[in-house]
């Protein structure tokens, strides 16, 4: 250890220099959070001001927010569908990427390239057809909790790739030992297979029930019109156009921070697992 | 380009090998493309034969078929139900009718409708008393959309007929040989076995085929109308024009219609540089900030990692519209500073082109670093330590040890991510449009964009806003083929996503 700890006046000095750097940087990433904070708890005027620190600390921006806005159904909205957005998104993703990973049938190969070539398109491309075809099942505006949670599901299936790269590092020999025991495929799948991805398991719920807390493009357009069926982006993001930021920028902010809570405390949670994911399993986070 | 041996390739360090293969691919890329085109005939006239042999076989089957299995060529499931395949029989049947009901009550119209989208759109009539009644007639987007629904229907139609066609004459086949054909129950049972796959994956292509296949081929037939804000169905019919939005968005002049091309192009070019710079600047500051973090003998490592990491976890549109708050003309940034005295006139961060541009970048940093440094510091700490021990014993820097030791590590592993982030970036709506939302337009660009607008979020501009759907699908369709050209440059480039069997 004597080697690292050894004062030479350079080491000092780069050390010095990282200390710096890392503090700066820090203070950098937390001025946002700092004045976010600092905005839902001031109480005079609710409008952008050219001061920083409030003059006046108060609980009236969140008051206000319970009680005064739709802001608490925005939140169930938002709750609900990232809700069944987990549920169904892992199933769905699970499922197809078993089926591609551990079996092999004809039109295997072809169906990812297809899916690979599908993913390609923006998918804001379909949006205005997805539209008209959730209209066409009356999913749309006043009904578009339901409807946002049958387009994230739906599509969900073609972000297989990591967990398919998750199971393909299981050894196949594992199933085809419980084969020969005698095992269907299905009882492969539910208890071989499944209680060995659990990290891969947690990455897509957790993946699947953040996303829908920051959608907003298709949120906005689909439930266009009904405030009652915003979801908590696209309603705060009203809250700062031309006509409302006057009276809701302290407002947002309480909303923001509140929105904030639970997405943050989920990550932090279970971040180790998210590093996993992202690296397709080359890293134990 | 010399090819090199298979040993001196290996011997080369990866980041020559990358190198290499960057060189070797645009090199042969002429003659990878000749040699595709010469593939195009053979693969005619193979795809020829296999439809070829497919209607020999159906043909056969009527041919050699009794009467129940030529009786179900028409009647869906009749022989099933002579074979003892009555659960079979019964699906078979309940979808040809469900089928013929839809085309008789449903498709039938739209598909016919397609042609030509509609005749009369409004009709006004005078009621009993002098006023002007209107009733709504056809609706180009729902003959469109109906249409395309239809087709698809006839196509899972004919495919379940050929099921069908082929199960009896299998079943004929067998009972001729005293074979006990399978019947439903077996059906179930492989459906958990053998068959496991299509009880997976029935629900995800059915979503998928739904939600993403039907969308994406409704919206490129939209290239071809011109479905915009003037031809707005009900009021309004809009009608095929072949290539016209196209030539509208590819042509080379500058002046007049010209100026949606030029348009176009600036923000080709801008997506990309964007793309571009966004990855790496990402990915390289990101790694820097996570091997300060992890060097040895510094203090507070948690504390500094969990400060960057919350950061992402605050959801993105409560972050960067605060942030794109902050940078307002009137936003607290400018505000401070003046009171500070460091500036005497209000700065548009946002607001003034160029700046704007840079400012998204950086913003962006701030946005993205925190992922990265989350990831590498993963990838880092996996790093053998005694690779770095033994550089160090054999006198190699700091800088040395970094390019020979971390970054074709990192390279290695986050390779595939890195390609992905970069053609998410190509489709990065939310940075964009939570920031600036495009702005500041300028007067040089049509369509409504912004110097800082992505083709995505043009497109969102394009058809949320201004409702021109007709060249909202042509930028869609032209966003795919550039992402496409890099996706496969980048497949063949990188070795890991073509060897997907090679850790079983």
């Amino acid at each position: 250890m004597s080697k690292y700890t050894s004062k030479s006046g350079k080491e000092r000095f780069v050390r010095t220099a990282i200390y710096v750097f890392l503090t700066a940087l820090c203070i950098i990433w937390l001025i946002p959070f700092v004045y976010l904070i600092f905005q839902a708890f001031r109480g005079e005027s609710t409008s952008m001001v050219t001061y920083i620190v409030p003059k006046q600390w108060s609980l009236v921006n969140f008051q206000v927010l319970f009680t005064e806005t739709n802001f608490l159904k925005w939140y169930g909205n938002t709750f609900i569908i990232a809700l069944c957005n987990a549920v169904l998104q892992t199933v769905i993703v699970l499922c197809v990427a078993y089926a591609l990973s551990r079996m092999r049938f004809k039109g295997r190969k072809l169906l990812m390239n297809i899916m690979l070539v599908l993913g390609m398109f923006p998918g804001f491309l379909s949006m205005i057809a997805t539209y008209f075809i959730l209209k066409l099942f009356g999913l749309t505006s006043e009904n578009s909790v339901p409807g946002l949670i049958l387009i994230y599901a739906a599509s969900s299936g073609m972000g297989y790739y990591i967990a398919k790269g998750f199971f393909d590092t299981i050894p196949k020999s594992l199933d085809e030992a419980a084969r020969i025991d005698g095992a269907s495929r299905s009882r492969v799948f539910f208890r071989i297979i499944m209680p060995m991805a659990k990290p891969i398991i947690i990455y897509t719920i957790m993946m699947a029930f953040i996303a829908p807390w920051g959608d907003f493009m298709y949120a906005s357009l689909i439930s266009f019109g009904h405030e009652q069926a915003y979801n908590v982006a696209v309603g705060l993001y009203k809250w700062l156009d031309k006509e409302h930021i006057n009276s809701y920028f302290t407002i947002f902010c309480a909303g923001g921070l509140f929105v904030s809570i639970p997405v943050t405390a989920l990550f932090m949670a279970l971040q180790k697992y998210y590093v996993e994911g992202v690296t397709g399993g080359a890293v134990k986070g | 380009m010399k090819k090199l041996p298979e040993l001196e390739y290996l011997g080369l360090p990866p980041i020559k090998q990358f190198g290499y293969n960057f060189c070797l691919f645009f090199a042969e890329l002429p003659s990878n493309f000749l040699k595709a085109l010469k593939k195009i005939p053979a693969g005619i006239w193979k795809l020829l034969c296999a439809i070829g042999r497919f209607f020999a076989e159906i043909g056969s089957i009527f041919k050699n078929g009794d009467w129940k299995t030529r009786l179900s060529f028409f009647i869906m499931g009749f022989g099933q139900f002579f074979r003892h395949q009555i659960g079979r029989g019964i699906i078979f049947l309940t979808m040809e009718i469900i089928f013929v009901c839809f085309m008789v009550f449903f498709g039938f119209d739209y598909l016919a409708g397609m042609g030509s989208l509609g005749e009369v759109a409004v009709e006004k009539t005078l009621n009993e008393f002098g006023l002007e009644i209107i009733t709504y007639k056809d609706n180009s987007l729902k003959i469109l959309l109906y249409g395309v629904l239809t087709i698809c229907f006839i196509v899972g139609f004919i495919g379940t007929w050929v099921m069908n066609v082929k199960q009896n004459g299998l079943a004929q086949k067998l009972i001729e040989k005293g074979v006990r054909p399978k019947a439903f129950k077996d059906d179930l049972k492989s459906l958990a076995d053998e068959q496991y796959y299509k009880t997976l994956l029935a629900v995800p292509l059915l979503g998928i085929v739904v939600f993403t296949v039907i969308p994406i081929f409704f919206m490129i037939l939209i290239a071809f109308t011109n479905y915009d804000y003037s031809h707005l169905p009900p009021e309004n019919l809009f009608d095929w024009v072949g290539l016209e939005n196209f030539r509208t968005m590819l042509s080379t002049d500058i002046s007049g219609s010209g100026k949606f091309a030029y348009t176009f192009r600036e923000i080709l070019i801008w997506t990309l540089i964007w793309a571009l710079i966004a990855t790496f600047s990402n990915y390289f500051l990101g790694m820097f900030v996570a091997i300060c973090i992890n060097r040895k003998g510094i203090k507070f490592k948690k504390v500094f990692r969990t400060i960057l990491v919350m950061t992402i976890a605050v959801p993105q549109f409560v972050s960067l519209l605060l942030v794109s708050k902050m940078f307002a003309d009137e936003g607290i940034v400018n505000n401070v500073l003046m009171k500070l005295n460091w500036i005497t006139e209000r700065i548009g961060w946002l607001s003034t082109p160029d700046l704007a541009r840079i400012m998204v970048l950086v913003i962006n940093l701030w946005v993205g670093i925190p992922y990265l440094m989350l990831i590498t510091t993963g990838v880092l700490m996996n790093i053998p330590a005694d690779l770095y021990e033994s550089a160090k014993i054999d006198g190699a820097s700091g800088i040395k040890q970094f390019t020979k030791i971390t970054l074709p590590y990192m390279l290695f592993v986050t390779g595939p991510y890195l390609l992905t982030s970069f053609t998410a970036n190509i489709n990065n709506f939310n940075v964009i449009y939570l920031l600036t939302a495009g702005k500041p337009k300028t007067m040089a660009y049509e369509g409504g964009a912004g110097s800082t607008d992505l083709l995505i979020t043009w497109l969102y501009t394009m058809t949320v806003t201004n409702n021109d759907y007709k060249l909202a699908a042509v930028v869609g369709i032209l966003v795919f083929v550039v992402v496409a050209v890099i996706s496969l440059i980048v497949y063949n480039l990188s070795p890991a996503m073509k060897n997907e069997e090679d850790f079983q």
